[in-house]
């Protein structure tokens, strides 16, 4: 943890606009580069940023949930947008799609937004714990 | 272009395997990172180099066109970079960890595991008191520090 | 739809990972969780079992990208066999952790982690592709760097570290390997390189990437010279976590090594299989010795394990259709075997107080149940017949014999001999000899609670009767090994299985 008054203050402002990066980065990169894991680096990176202002303790309370969690439910959500191709009868991580609309206003979502979800959330959660255990150690 | 990241991966292979060498921990896990950085690099060069565009497909159109780069080889470095992240990050907490514990990095002189042999000499640190052990009070504050 | 035969043996124990973790602060419902997960792999496994055995090998292609261009689940017999012993150990030591592994190392996450390594070792046994199966050879390693580690114990930090480094080091080579292998390949479909390997030109280059691929499955599997890492890491975790080490680790190196020199790497045999033959008998030879010298329960055992992937690496070495029955035997036997030599090795400490000789014995005085269920995989591993052991023992000296390699037939003899030596050392002084503090410092059997001698003393009768069985009804045992050498040996069943298989 760092005392440091023009750190916390620009973190405050850093924090929200780097997960809103993060966020889009995720959201884009079904066509273009981008992605879950690259997404989740980048929120991880902010809430190290938050981290290393304000304290580990500061951040256990911003994240609510415990970072292992975090990784967990992304997990699950990896694991059941691979199961969910049983339903449609395919094989194990098949995508299946929902398309609304029509002609260029189509909108697409489908099992692989949530398996970069689930990346995105275990990407997050498993930064998270390797850097709070290594920042716990010298509070 | 094969060539030249060909020798890099050989310089590179041959800083680790010196850091590898060492008896001080640390040097080793530099040494580790050194020589899986140099494996993505081999990867690289062996998926063939090519100064091509991106390979997207464009909008509308059903098959890439033209020259682009393999992306086989980023998907299987970006893997690898992943993995040895995860791996290298575990190991680092587990060093520091022993040298809490232990209280040396210096490999020689872990033999707790596997107990030397009472004929056997074990060498002192060629610089006794550089790795020296924490200080025992300041550990015990922190074991009584709530966490989370 | 018969993919998911081989999906479900590796998403069981991944979900069942994901709740212990989700579950991590209500401890009970956590080991409830984890048993029934363990119990449902191991059905999952015997489906996987059924189906291949009825049907033959079974290969599918995840997300509908046919191979080799996707990543391919394939099931032969080897695997499948592979994949429902380690249902069974996975079961029987998750239920034996649940009295052995205390509470501060389940709340530091001993749950998750057991079946993230479950999930790791099944996966490597199921997949088709050679970078896949670098990504199951990691998770497998992470999940065992933590598994190692839980408790930080001084002596397990520092056998934790060794067995890192030079674990990072076979990963890396691993890499490596792989990645020279694609460049000169272009394919990492292990079905697809069998078929374009021997096109390859550069015949020399084949040869080298092969022996770095030896080296790098060599160190995950604990062979002459490359097995230090084993004995300092495997006698310092809690009991059950060495126990499923010592059943399941190294023999996901030694099946990685007869996959990919059976499948790939079979055109250079008289340089590659000749190397192999010399490293298994010295990997026998030094590691029964180095276990002479120990006074440790485990770290004799671990020793053991050593001299006992020499004889399965011989079988591969030996290259003969007797030969692989053989390995696949002796893969399936020692499994069961030495995890429940761990096991016993647990319960004496707990009866006892110590795994050092030194300090203990009478156990014999004390629990004759116990030393009946000690002797059963001792005598197993030692090669005495009618166990599991002797066959195992008795099909790869026959193989041996058949193409007049003398001196390996003698090697694997004497470190038999050996071995017995070993095991009548700790009969002798833990279960004969009295214990030095006095008679009655021995617990009995009867002294554990009942929970205690459920769920200790229950998977360690179970195992060795498998023992048993596989000793006086062999023929099944021989018959599922015969297919998996005729499987190995004759590839072109496994590649158009996986080529040809429409998603």
């Amino acid at each position: 943890m760092m005392d440091s008054l023009i750190l916390r203050t620009a973190t405050r402002l850093l924090l929200s606009l780097m997960l809103l990066f993060s966020f889009f980065i995720l959201l884009r990169g079904h066509n273009e580069p981008g992605g879950g894991f690259i997404g989740g680096l980048i929120a991880a990176s902010a809430f190290a940023l938050h981290s290393i202002a304000f304290g580990p303790r500061a951040l256990r309370t911003v994240l609510v949930f415990d970072p292992r969690s975090i990784a967990g439910v992304g997990m699950l959500c990896a694991i059941a947008a691979g199961l969910f191709s049983a339903v449609m009868g395919d094989a194990f991580l098949t995508a299946g799609w929902l398309h609304w609309g029509e002609g260029d206003a189509v909108f697409h979502v489908g099992t692989p937004l949530l398996f970069d979800v689930g990346v995105f959330l275990v990407v997050i959660g498993a930064v998270l714990t390797i850097v709070l255990a290594l920042e716990e150690e010298d509070v | 272009m094969e060539t030249l990241v060909a020798f890099t991966v050989g310089v590179m292979a041959a800083g680790s395997v010196y850091l590898l060498l060492s008896h001080n921990l640390v040097r080793v896990l530099f040494g580790l990172i050194l020589l899986s950085n140099a494996a993505n690099f081999v990867i690289f060069a062996a998926g063939g180099m090519t100064e091509g565009l991106p390979p997207l497909i464009g909008l509308g159109e059903k098959a890439l066109t033209g020259v682009y780069s393999n992306p086989l080889p980023q998907a299987l470095i970006l893997t690898a970079i992943v993995i040895s992240f995860g791996l290298l990050a575990f190991a680092l907490v587990l060093v520091y960890r022993g040298y809490q514990e232990l209280g040396t990095v210096d490999s020689d002189r872990m033999r707790l595991a596997e107990p030397p042999h009472p004929d056997q000499d074990i060498p002192e640190p060629e610089e006794p008191g550089r790795l020296h052990v924490r200080d025992a009070s300041r550990r015990v504050e922190n074991l009584g520090s709530p966490q989370s | 739809m018969l993919s998911w035969y081989l999906v479900a043996p590796i998403a069981v124990p991944m979900t069942t990972a994901v709740l212990c973790i989700l579950l991590a602060t209500r401890r009970d419902l956590q080991r409830i969780v984890s048993a029934a997960g363990a119990g449902a792999h191991l059905v999952a496994a015997l489906l996987l079992m059924a189906q291949v055995w009825q049907g033959g090998i079974l290969a599918g292609q995840m997300g509908q990208w046919p191979a080799p261009f996707g990543i391919t689940l394939v099931a032969d017999h080897l695997s499948a066999v592979m994949v429902l012993i380690t249902g069974i150990m996975g079961l029987g030591v998750g239920l034996y952790s649940l009295r052995d592994v205390d509470e501060n190392r389940e709340r530091s996450g001993f749950h998750p982690l057991y079946h993230v390594l479950l999930t790791g070792v099944t996966g490597s046994f199921i997949t088709g592709d050679l970078f896949n199966l670098y990504v199951w050879f990691e998770v497998m390693l992470i999940a065992s760097f933590a598994l190692l580690a839980l408790g930080s114990e001084k002596v397990q930090l520092d056998g934790a570290i060794k067995y890192a480094a030079i674990n990072l080091v076979s990963t890396v080579m691993f890499l490596i390997a792989v990645a020279v292998l694609y460049g000169m390949t272009g394919t990492l479909n292990m079905a697809d390189l069998a078929v374009r390997v021997p096109q390859v030109e550069q015949r020399g280059m084949m040869t080298t990437v092969a022996v770095m691929f030896m080296i790098a499955f060599g160190i995950k599997s604990a062979v002459f010279p490359l097995f230090f890492w084993l004995p300092a890491s495997y006698h310092t975790p809690a009991v059950a976590v060495s126990a499923i080490f010592a059943g399941l680790l190294t023999k996901v190196g030694v099946y990685a090594l007869v996959r990919t020199f059976t499948l790939i790497f079979t055109d250079d045999v008289g340089y590659t299989h000749d190397a192999l033959l010399v490293v298994a008998g010295l990997t026998m030879l030094t590691g029964v010795l180095g276990a002479a010298a120990q006074n440790e329960i485990r770290r004799i055992l671990s020793f053991h394990i050593i001299s006992q992937i020499g004889y399965m690496i011989m079988g591969l070495a030996l290259y003969t259709p007797l030969g692989l029955i053989g390995a696949v035997f002796y893969l399936v036997h020692h499994i069961i075997v030495k995890t429940n030599l761990f096991l016993v090795a647990g319960v004496a400490k707990r009866l006892t107080g110590s795994m050092d000789l030194k300090k203990i014995g009478g156990l014999y005085k004390s629990s004759p149940l116990l030393a009946v269920l000690f002797l059963i995989p001792a005598l197993s591993l030692a090669g005495i017949p009618p166990l599991s052991g002797f066959w195992a023992k008795f099909v790869l000296i026959r193989a041996s014999l058949e193409i007049e390699s003398w001196v390996i037939a003698a090697v694997a003899i004497l470190v038999g001999l050996l071995t017995m030596f070993s095991m009548t050392k700790i009969w002798v002084e833990a279960f004969w000899k009295p214990h030095p503090d006095g008679d009655d410092r021995s617990l009995s059997i009867g002294d554990l609670t009942v929970s205690e001698r459920v769920l200790l003393i229950g998977p360690i009768v179970v195992f060795a009767a498998l023992t048993v069985a596989i000793g006086l009804w062999t023929q099944p045992f021989l018959d599922l090994a015969t297919r998996a050498s005729a499987e190995l040996l004759n590839p072109a069943g496994y590649i158009d299985a996986v080529l040809g298989a429409r998603p």
